[in-house]
């Protein structure tokens, strides 16, 4: 376990050290975040009947979509992985006694929450005091929030054991890019990420929320906004659970097939 | 001109010479907007109208923002990439040069694979105007181009501008984003529905609501007066500041010795 901790806190440290690139995220969210309300304010008030949420609701998941974004959105690629990959400087990390789909997955999961760190609680912080019409109202309800919390970690899960299984494509076609640009598009939608999965007709509705994908940042939005609730919400972390250990289980075994019939290239 | 031809055929080739690399690419960028084009659709099964438009409409208006952008970016893409000709020393090669600088970094960059996302916008274009219910006469489709023009113009301009703050900074500007990116995103939808103090920024500051907005009301038939339809000329003016400020920055600059 130590070198595994001690692998997080240097991927974290380094990964902080963005503080620029954070400020100009932060300016990009906000703007981001505005332009949605108003939009989707103006889909409110066009039928307020039609609306599959209610407005706090919308505008929290707006928010926290916004100061989450780093740890759920699959295009934010680990670049050192797919380049080290695409290399073979990978035949190093091969030889050292560690296990490299936790390697991976410990490094993947550092530099998203350091990442995810800076921006999250200026944005959360400032939504708050906002004027009413844009603030975010949370519900003071300790044990929601608590399964609020489980269920941002089991969300992190997913993403990095999906976003896992694309990494081990890599080995088999050498550039990624194509894939990984079409599977990112896909994933952002089908998660919720350009509009939330509750405004969703009715069967794309129930795909995309069996599927991984609404396993991901779907699920503890909703539970923050309180959209989700008994059942459905014990439903939700269910198929989070379900999800992580499918994934990882399927992520295992293509890793180590593929490293059995892995090739350096010299060099 | 002849040498501008010149420089597309050449980068048309050297693209084409990855060749799945390219349809990849291209297939990416035809998927993003067709995700847009999804969200639309799906919120329109919700909601008859936005802000008193209706589905069709809305159409036009994002097919409009994606092509403008798109061309703005095929063309513009060696603004886009600035930060990098100034880092890696090539832009002190094209100084040296007894050419147009700002021809030069034109001509530097094009990036044939923007035309997925022209390609999605084409498709929607052939969807949405038999059914719009406009009788498309000729002022009509000269508004529509007006905007499609002028607009890929503008971004164009943006792009300069982009560029103009690397000078500055080396790196290139995030924030630049909120104006290139966020006006192609949030503009499928028209300007005025998010509000009057937004649609005075756009109109005023950076005048990107002057070929989306302003136009598209009399293409609908909302507004009579040709003068909308010409909004999008006006919106040109803003190519002068990023000019002067394109050349200001370069009476500033240090190279950084690379």
């Amino acid at each position: 376990m130590k070198p595994y901790t001690a692998l997080f806190r240097i991927r974290f440290t380094n990964s902080i050290q963005y503080r620029v690139a954070a400020i100009a995220g932060l300016c990009t969210q906000f703007a981001w975040g505005f332009m949605y309300i108003l939009a989707f304010g103006a889909f409110y008030s066009e039928n307020p009947n039609a609306f599959p949420m209610t407005w706090e609701q919308m505008i929290s998941y707006i928010w926290l979509q916004q100061a989450f974004m780093i740890l759920f959105m699959i295009w934010f690629w680990e670049n050192d992985i797919v380049e080290s990959v695409e290399s073979g400087s990978i035949a190093y990390e091969l030889v050292r006694p560690m296990d490299l789909y936790n390697r991976w997955a410990v490094s993947i999961a550092a530099s998203r929450m350091a990442r995810c760190v800076l921006r999250a609680a200026p944005i959360i912080i400032v939504a708050l005091i906002l004027p009413a019409r844009f603030r975010l109202a949370p519900v003071m309800d300790f044990r929601m929030n608590a399964l609020f919390l489980l269920s941002m970690i089991l969300s992190l899960g997913v993403v990095i054991a999906f976003s896992m299984l694309i990494y081990i494509s890599a080995f088999r076609t050498i550039n990624s890019l194509g894939t990984r640009l079409t599977v990112a598009i896909a994933a952002d939608f089908l998660m919720g990420g350009y509009i939330p999965i509750p405004f969703f007709p009715d069967t794309v509705r129930i795909i995309a929320e069996f599927s991984p994908f609404g396993s991901m940042q779907n699920t503890p939005l909703l539970i923050f906004s309180g959209y989700l609730s008994g059942d459905a919400l014990v439903r939700g972390l269910g198929l989070q659970v379900f999800w992580l250990v499918v994934l990882v289980i399927i992520g295992r075994i293509l890793m180590a097939r593929s490293l059995k019939r892995v090739v350096a290239q010299g060099g | 001109m002849r040498l501008y031809f010149k420089y597309i055929s050449m980068h048309f080739k050297s693209q084409m010479q990855y060749k799945t690399s390219f349809f990849f690419t291209t297939l990416g960028q035809f998927l993003v907007s067709f995700a847009t084009f999804l969200s639309i659709n799906f919120l329109f099964a919700r909601f008859d109208s936005v802000g008193g438009f209706t589905y069709e409409e809305v159409l036009i208006c994002f097919a409009v923002m994606i092509t403008s952008f798109s061309l703005g970016e095929l063309y513009g893409r060696g603004f886009d990439r600035f930060p990098r000709m100034l880092g890696d020393g090539s832009f002190d090669r094209a100084l040296v040069r007894p050419r147009n600088v700002v021809f030069q970094v034109l001509a530097s960059q094009t990036e044939f694979s923007r035309l997925g996302r022209v390609t999605q916008a084409a498709l929607v274009f052939i969807y949405v105007i038999p059914r719009s219910g406009i009788d498309w006469t000729w002022d009509k489709i000269l508004t529509l181009s007006l905007m499609i023009v002028c607009g890929s113009l503008l971004f164009f301009g943006l792009f300069v501008l982009y560029a103009v703050f690397s000078f500055f900074t080396i790196e290139g500007l995030e924030v630049m984003n909120i104006l290139t990116d966020g006006s192609r995103e949030h503009g499928r939808l028209p300007f005025s529905v998010y509000g009057d103090g937004i649609l005075k920024f756009l109109t005023f500051v950076v005048p990107i609501a002057l070929i989306q907005y302003y136009p598209l009301l009399y293409i609908i038939g909302r507004e009579e007066s040709f003068l909308f339809a010409l909004t999008p000329i006006l919106a040109l003016t803003f190519l002068l500041p990023c000019y002067v400020f394109f050349r200001f920055g370069m009476r500033r600059y240090k190279s950084t010795g690379s």
